[in-house]
């Protein structure tokens, strides 16, 4: 088990933050209000990266600060890099209004 | 609100003659159009104690968006940190100089007009305004400072070049710092309306009364139309490459940090760019993210200080306001010391809690007020940029 730092805002949140760079593979803990929970890594994260701590489907809101910063592009397995590739914002959008 | 402070804090300020305080005892010279601002540079270069800037405003705008640079620079000659002003025209411009210069008048401190046409050109303008200038900082240097409350300060507070820290360290301590401000009677500016898209509902729950929660939804609303009706991705200039690159993947994502640097109480109001606050405690300025646009529209608000967090580093000062900027991270704070005073990466190094830093930041707005100088003003970072909401004509 290693000793990385890893940053979990609020009991309804699908991701948590490193606190350092992670290397790939690596089990990290990451503490909730109520339970440990084991999460490997998928890809490296680095400091101030984002990982998925449970699986998140395609479309679904992702949900940082107990609140929703986006919703997933593509389904998004838990240990894997969340950011702009796989997470879409869904305010200030006139690209989507204007198609 | 929990007690953070027990004492009063107070600092030693100069007492203006409309009664506001300032922390600085500036001479500034303004200048109210494009064609004048090299003019006012030499004047600097000349006189010690006068300030300037450097801007591409103050003429061909119409409508609003002449009133909110009129707004500004009104509002940068009155701020308290300012003892006299001598404004500067080139003669023919829209933002006329004398215009500006009765209204700073209104509030008592010394005020000259010059105009280049006027004078005969650039050399003897120099000359002239150079000769006010001595007297005006010599006069300046007269004025004592006095103790006062910190009830009579109006801190900014802004993010600039965030990353994913931000929302952790440096922003939640700054909005602890604001709810001491608060405590002790004074007011704290929270501002970028941008980047509170996506928190707005947060902020509407603590409105001081429905019109204040109506208001905060409403230029949230008129900022997200803007791009909806340019047809463009909000996101094609915020979160910024810089921002992305430090883990921030959505302004949403981006916002919730943001929106920490305001604590926990009560809106008192939302108001308009470079519009003083009628209300002490919390006040929502509606200003873009824009970092430069942001800060010169809360100084010319009349904030005597401001608080600005950066994850990714900036060098950003005011010509006329102290900007005590604080880390979200220790190894930028490192990297960048010359233009950073406070590092609040000890929290995400589990060092200090954000408790601590909030004191530590109030420290330093006291030390500040004092006459400690910050990174910014000792490097010259003189910047100033008004929110343009209209296209010059």
């Amino acid at each position: 088990m290693s000793s990385y730092k890893t940053l979990y805002l609020s009991n309804k949140d699908s991701v948590a933050v490193a606190l350092s760079d992670i290397p790939e593979h690596t089990e990290v803990v990451v503490q909730t209000d109520t339970e440990d929970i084991t999460v490997t890594l998928l890809e490296q994260i680095r400091f101030g990266h984002k990982f998925a701590v449970k699986a998140i489907d395609q479309g679904a809101d992702i949900i940082k600060y107990g609140e929703v910063i986006g919703a997933a592009v593509s389904f998004i397995p838990a240990g894997a890099h969340v950011h702009v590739h796989n997470l879409e914002g869904k305010r200030g959008r006139g690209d989507k209004i204007a198609e | 609100m929990t007690k953070l402070l027990n004492e009063k804090m107070q600092f030693w300020g100069y007492r203006r003659p409309d009664g506001r305080v300032g922390v600085r005892n500036h001479v500034l010279i303004l200048p109210t159009i494009t064609c004048a601002t090299q003019t006012a540079q030499r004047v600097t270069e000349l006189v010690s104690g006068t300030v300037s800037f450097i801007h591409q405003h103050g003429c061909a705008q119409v409508g609003t968006d002449y009133d909110q640079t009129a707004r500004t620079y009104a509002g940068m000659g009155m701020n308290p940190n300012v003892y006299g002003v001598i404004v500067l025209g080139l003669g023919c411009e829209t933002h006329q100089a004398h215009r500006i210069g009765d209204e700073i008048a209104k509030c008592g401190k010394p005020v000259q007009t010059v105009s280049i046409q006027e004078h005969g050109g650039t050399l003897q303008t120099i000359a002239e305004v150079a000769k006010i200038a001595v007297k005006m900082v010599q006069d300046a240097s007269m004025v004592q400072r006095e103790l006062c409350d910190f009830s009579e300060l109006i801190v900014g507070t802004e993010c600039g070049g965030s990353d994913a820290c931000s929302g952790l360290s440096a922003n939640p301590a700054v909005g602890k710092a604001s709810d001491m401000i608060v405590q002790q009677g004074g007011t704290a500016i929270l501002a970028e309306t941008t980047e509170l898209i996506g928190a707005e509902h947060l902020l509407a729950n603590r409105a001081a009364n429905d019109q204040v929660a109506k208001k905060a939804y409403a230029v949230i609303k008129m900022m997200e139309n803007r791009s909806i009706q340019m047809g463009v991705d909000i996101r094609t200039g915020n979160p910024s490459p810089g921002n992305i690159e430090g883990g921030l993947s959505s302004l949403e994502e981006k916002s919730l940090g943001a929106s920490t640097k305001s604590g926990t109480t009560r809106l008192e109001e939302v108001i308009d760019y470079a519009q003083v606050p009628t209300k002490k405690g919390l006040v929502w300025m509606d200003t873009p993210g824009h970092d430069i646009e942001q800060l010169t529209g809360m100084v010319a608000g009349g904030a005597q200080v401001v608080l600005f967090t950066s994850g990714r580093g900036t060098p950003t000062g005011s010509p006329i306001a102290p900007v005590i900027k604080i880390s979200t991270n220790t190894p930028m704070f490192e990297r960048m010391n010359e233009n950073m005073d406070l590092d609040a990466g000890t929290i995400v190094n589990g060092i200090e809690t954000v408790d601590d830093v909030g004191k530590r930041i109030m420290h330093e707005i006291m030390q500040v007020s004092n006459g400690k100088l910050t990174k910014a003003e000792i490097l010259k970072q003189h910047d100033f940029g008004i929110w343009r909401i209209g296209p010059t004509f």
